[in-house]
């Protein structure tokens, strides 16, 4: 059994031990300088910059969203504003027919009043004409007839207009 | 899509059977005649002691008995020379150091290495011996320049040290026999690799692979790293696209849920190391015809690597984890001592598992794929049996197929594994307990 023990690949070599040690240090601080780090580095960066992009969207898209809700909330006021503004239109004009029918009622019946009493005016005015006229047709009536009796007297003439005046139309 | 990509796996998988079974046909031959010459000499030794000698045992049999342990260890062992498919033999720098010798550097082609990795020249006093660097004490031997050894020189000899039986190699050489100096090794003898008089620090086949497969990591991650740089914010492409899943994983389910996502920042760097170094030498390990070198599977750089994450703990706790470790709060008086001494030996049992797991896992399955490629010889009687060999065949093909769907997600797992477990030594070493939790804690 002593040849299995002295299997070469299982005793340790100077030789080998050395030129391993040499050559994997060698190794490990090469692949660490120009390999490894910048690799690890690079990876890194990489992974930052991928999770800044992915932060980024998703800001933007959160950001598109809140967008979005405000302009339907603008959207939204403004169509609050139109019914608004569209109702007190619609209540001015209701208010101004009102108006304009209260103003024109009251119009119309002042008119009519002012006509009324125009009327009134212009009949009695019509008739003291008419009284006037009547009184002087009397008169002249009675002139005449008077001319032929008395022949002007100022006396019977405040008579006669005392007469008339006391006539009433009504 | 999926039929033609098993076909092709099968037949590039055949391929390699075929290229293994040359290999080795090659070696058996070898095997035959050396086995006769050197083994003439020490008949009355013990025959089972090493591995070397069961292959080359049985002198009148027909066909060599194949040994699949020891075919297996030698594909698994670290090697002077890159092999690949036993054609091209790419020889590696051999870089010695004796105290009394000074330092020699030369190539290992110097040692004109054979079949089963011996060398047929001796070189400034060292040889090759089944792989590994051995060096010839004696001083009459030329200590200088190349010596022709001639064939099969090496022979083996179980000598008694110190009430012990040890393995003795002996060299041959103008008919003297010469004791080899046991191999470079830092056990000081403990795992059976005695106290040498030289060391060995030889750029190998396992450091070359360490070598290209770092290379080829920071090519790739220099790469994605550019990218990253060149289009900042982009999707990933191309490579940067393969490796930044694997990466984010081990960001986000190794380093962050341990450590804590304010510090793992500075201990990122070492456990995408640990990670990637260890997976891309367990996969490099299994692509076929290119050495299939064992590296992680090496007992030696996983107690490296356990060394750095032990140091790297150890360095970094805070004053709550050696709290919890010599004087444990919240525990009466009498146990504290108690914990002081397991919470000290789990201290070093941590990195030690982490070293064996690592290179048990990875060796087991490259010896266990050579097993199953191994079948084609016993079933074949090592070419003696051509329908034994069709049937032992028709059994590895499946086999090593499963073995290899294993073997790459063990590498997977085994590199995950290492690097989630240094994760929560180093989480544990930082966390800092908050006083007002402990305020509360001693309400209840």
């Amino acid at each position: 059994m002593i040849s299995l023990v002295t299997f070469t690949p299982f005793q340790p070599t100077p030789g080998l031990a050395i030129w391993s040690l040499l050559i994997f240090l060698l190794f490990w601080y090469l692949m660490a300088k120009f390999a490894f780090k910048p690799i690890a580095q690079a990876l890194v960066k990489r992974e930052n910059d991928i999770q800044d992009a992915i932060d980024q969207a998703k800001k933007a898209r959160e950001e598109m969203a809140n967008m979005k809700a405000e302009n339907e909330k603008l959207l939204a006021q403004a169509r609050e504003e139109r019914a608004k503004i569209l109702q007190e239109a619609k209540d001015i004009k209701n208010q101004m027919i009102g108006e304009a029918k209260d103003k024109a009622k009251e119009e119309a019946s002042k008119i009519v009043s002012n006509a009324m009493n125009d009327i009134e005016n212009q009949k009695k005015a019509a008739i003291a004409e008419v009284k006037n006229e009547l009184g002087n047709i009397a008169l002249s009536i009675a002139e005449k007839v008077i001319k032929k009796e008395l022949k002007g007297n100022a006396e019977q003439e405040s008579f006669v207009n005392t007469l008339v005046k006391d006539v009433n139309l009504n | 899509m999926k039929y033609k990509l098993f076909v092709v796996f099968s037949f590039l998988l055949l391929i390699r059977v075929s290229v293994f079974s040359q290999e080795h046909h090659a070696k058996t031959d070898t095997v035959a005649s050396h086995s006769h010459e050197t083994m003439q000499g020490h008949e009355g030794h013990d025959h089972g002691t090493d591995a070397q000698h069961t292959e080359a045992g049985h002198h009148g049999d027909t066909y060599e008995k194949f040994d699949p342990a020891s075919t297996a260890i030698h594909h698994i062992s670290d090697a002077n020379v890159y092999s690949i498919m036993d054609k091209i033999r790419i020889p590696l720098p051999m870089i010695l150091y004796a105290k009394d010798k000074g330092l020699d550097m030369f190539m290992s082609s110097k040692f004109h290495i054979g079949a089963h990795e011996d060398g047929h020249t001796a070189y400034n006093g060292y040889v090759m011996q089944h792989g590994s660097v051995h060096r010839v004490l004696d001083p009459s031997f030329p200590a200088q320049g190349e010596v022709n050894l001639g064939e099969h020189p090496f022979t083996l000899k179980t000598e008694e040290v110190n009430g012990k039986k040890t393995d003795v190699k002996y060299l041959t050489y103008q008919g003297k026999e010469y004791r080899l100096d046991a191999r470079s090794t830092l056990d000081g003898g403990i795992l059976g690799g005695g106290i040498t008089s030289f060391y060995d620090f030889s750029v190998t086949k396992n450091v070359l692979s360490m070598i290209l497969v770092s290379l080829f990591l920071l090519w790739a991650f220099r790469k994605a790293a550019k990218a990253y740089e060149a289009q900042p914010g982009k999707a990933p492409t191309g490579l940067q696209g393969v490796l930044e899943p694997i990466f984010l994983f081990i960001r986000d389910e190794v380093a962050i849920p341990f450590i804590g996502k304010d510090k793992y920042m500075k201990f990122l760097p070492l456990l995408m190391s640990i990670f990637f170094f260890i997976l891309g030498l367990n996969l490099f390990g299994q692509i076929p015809f290119l050495g299939s070198t064992n590296v992680t599977g090496n007992l030696t750089v996983t107690m490296i690597l356990a060394v750095i994450v032990f140091l790297v703990v150890n360095f970094n706790g805070k004053r709550d984890y050696w709290q919890h470790i010599f004087w444990m709060p919240n525990v009466p008086v009498f146990v504290k001592p108690l914990l002081a001494v397991v919470e000290i030996m789990s201290l070093f049992i941590k990195p030690l598992t982490l070293m064996l797991r690592l290179a048990g896992n990875i060796s087991a399955g490259h010896i266990a794929i050579l097993s199953f490629i191994g079948l084609i010889f016993i079933f074949g009687k090592s070419g003696a049996s051509i329908g034994g060999g069709a049937i032992g065949t028709a059994m590895a093909v499946p086999l090593t197929l499963f073995m290899m769907a294993i073997e790459l997600i063990v590498a997977f797992v085994q590199a995950f594994v290492f690097t989630i477990l240094t994760a929560s030594y180093i989480g544990a070493a930082i966390e800092e307990h908050h006083h007002a939790d402990h305020a509360e804690g001693s309400h209840h």
